[in-house]
């Protein structure tokens, strides 16, 4: 059933909320069991907030009239606080919090009548593109295509139950750098990482403070666009949030796209990449130009050769100093106290952080590190501007750049069991760069080699959510 | 830059971890490779080019000096075994 449709059925009683919810989390319970896209099933507020809105509806309440996703299930990445729902971005060190206050998104979502129905599997606080590194003691969702394959990351449990749920549903989810785009397309849905700043990152666990987005990702486009609509907007408890007008991303869906302009990132194709992924990218390419875009290939030379080496430098930098508050006091995982505050400190990140979450602390902790400091986090700044600029330069020729989201089809969690940190990065090396530029980015699902999904990214300037919507409307059919 | 074990043990106790044998192992030669990797940073010309730190223009967002609601001193230590007297209780400091 279409969303629409069913958020009609709610308003006019021919669908019981309260019944229709538990029937979505027994659901879910069963799908989790087989695939582990949930960390935490939210089933006490899920069916709380599924009974207020079957009150408002029996009282004939007219707040409810212009709800936009009255009853729809909503399933929040572990890193997104919940209040009163255990939001740990998957790993051990946060166990056990409970966050006192909703994120500015939730706060939305359950403004617009959606309903949490839990906490997504990730890769602890968002590292890793295949959702392996979950974090101590958590498990690693699987592909719903294929469980012997990753749902890719970050926010693998997100597009996991994107694909799987068969109720109305979307997901939130969150890039740093890629990690929307890379599951999206991995598990064939729609994922929609929006300009930085543009959703408010209040009540989002940090990551990379200059690369943090929360996004949606749903199995239509309207969908995506519709949640997309109801998180954007100006925060002032986010200091980086964007002061500037909300959309109506809908009306974007109605647009004709005739003679936009779409520039094909050459550098994007070519060696590295799994042949038959650029064979649905370029038909991807083709559908498009049969409703009369023009394509027309373009230079992103920079982007590509030094995005890995630039956004893993801003990135560990970034988040080793944000873990640098995660040490057993206050909140999360504590142990007995006892020895120095050092001696404590060290004791608790020691025993509570998984193995590339040391890793990466440690490559941020280096970047920043007096002697190193200019050569690399510094240097990587400094390139971001250079990406920033050459990007603006080609956003004035097209509407949107096309790649393929990645260039690979979803791999084999026996695959990925050999690959070094270093090959595991470069799988982003399509969607570090628009992350890095704080560029709004989409992966559309545009076909599958033998039922395996392939997703084709749209790229857009600053604050173009829309145009990247509008295209991408068109594969909602095919 | 080269990373060894001496420099390896270093960082990550600038960083509040302690290492095991087993991991100093298994880690040395994964960030070596990485970190050999991301020095082709240098080969980008960026002089005079100016750093950014965000990757859109932001302003300083300064509010009112006005009083507001925040949460109360139960709500803050409810989350913590660790406290004591109405204070969260930390670690031996000196």
């Amino acid at each position: 059933m279409k969303i629409k449709d069913f958020i009609e059925k709610v308003k006019n009683s021919e669908i019981d909320i309260a019944e229709h919810t538990e029937k979505v989390i027994e659901e879910c319970k069963k799908i989790n069991k087989e695939y582990n896209y949930f960390n935490t099933i939210s089933e006490e507020l899920a069916l709380k907030q599924a009974n207020n809105i079957k009150k408002l509806i029996k009282n004939k309440d007219n707040s409810i009239k212009n709800k936009k996703l009255l009853g729809v299930a909503i399933s929040v990445k572990d890193s997104i606080c919940v209040k009163g729902v255990e939001s740990t971005a998957g790993s051990r060190i946060l166990k056990g919090y409970m966050p006192l206050f909703n994120a500015t998104v939730i706060e939305k979502v359950i403004e617009e009548g959606g309903i949490i129905i839990g906490k997504t599997s990730q890769d602890e606080f968002g590292f890793g593109s295949f959702s392996v590194n979950v974090g101590i003691g958590y498990k690693i969702p699987k592909n719903p295509i294929d469980k012997e394959r990753s749902c890719g990351g970050s926010s693998g449990g997100a597009a996991g139950i994107a694909k799987k749920a068969e109720f109305p549903h979307i997901a939130l989810g969150e890039s740093t750098g890629g990690s929307i785009a890379a599951p999206a397309s991995f598990c064939d849905a729609f994922g929609l990482c929006p300009t930085y700043g543009r959703n408010s990152r209040y009540g989002l666990m940090d990551f990379g403070n200059s690369l943090d987005k929360i996004g949606p990702i749903g199995k239509t486009c309207y969908e995506t666009a519709l949640l997309q609509e109801v998180i954007s907007g100006y925060d002032e408890n986010d200091s980086t949030s964007l002061n500037v007008k909300n959309e109506n991303y809908e009306d974007y869906l109605k647009k004709p796209i005739k003679n936009m302009k779409i520039g094909v990132i050459k550098e994007a194709f070519g060696k590295g990449n799994d042949k038959s992924v650029e064979k649905h990218v370029y038909n991807g390419i083709k559908i498009l130009e049969n409703e009369g875009v023009k394509a027309d290939e373009i230079s992103l030379e920079l982007p590509i050769k030094y995005g890995i080496a630039t956004y893993y430098m801003i990135a560990t930098s970034e988040a080793s100093t944000n873990l640098a508050k995660y040490c057993g006091m206050r909140y999360g995982s504590a142990e007995k106290l006892e020895g120095s505050f050092n001696e404590y400190f060290t004791k608790v990140r020691s025993n509570n952080f998984g193995d590339e979450a040391k890793r990466r602390i440690i490559l941020g902790t280096f970047a920043r590190m007096a002697g190193f400091r200019d050569a690399y986090y510094i240097k990587a700044m400094k390139t971001r501007t250079l990406m920033i600029n050459e990007y603006k330069k080609a956003f004035k020729k097209f509407d949107a750049l096309v790649s393929p989201t990645v260039p690979i089809l979803p791999p084999k969690f026996s695959e990925i069991e050999k690959l070094t940190p270093l090959q595991n990065y470069m799988t982003d090396v399509m969607l570090v760069s628009p992350n890095v530029a704080g560029l709004p980015h989409l992966s559309i699902p545009v076909g599958n080699e033998n039922g395996l999904p392939v997703g084709m990214l749209l790229t857009g300037d600053h604050l173009q959510e829309g145009k990247l919507l509008q295209l991408a409307n068109v594969f909602e059919e095919k | 830059m080269d990373i060894d074990r001496k420099l390896l043990e270093h960082v990550a106790e600038v960083a509040r971890l302690k290492l095991t044998e087993e991991e100093i192992k298994k880690f040395l030669p994964q960030l070596k490779e990485a970190l050999e990797f991301f020095s082709q940073l240098m080969e980008v010309n960026t002089e005079n080019v100016k750093p950014s730190f965000q990757p859109v223009e932001l302003k300083n967002v300064m509010r009112e000096d006005v009083e507001k609601k925040c949460l109360s001193r139960d709500d803050a230590l409810s989350l913590t075994e660790h406290k004591k007297d109405g204070y969260f209780k930390g670690p031996r400091a000196v």
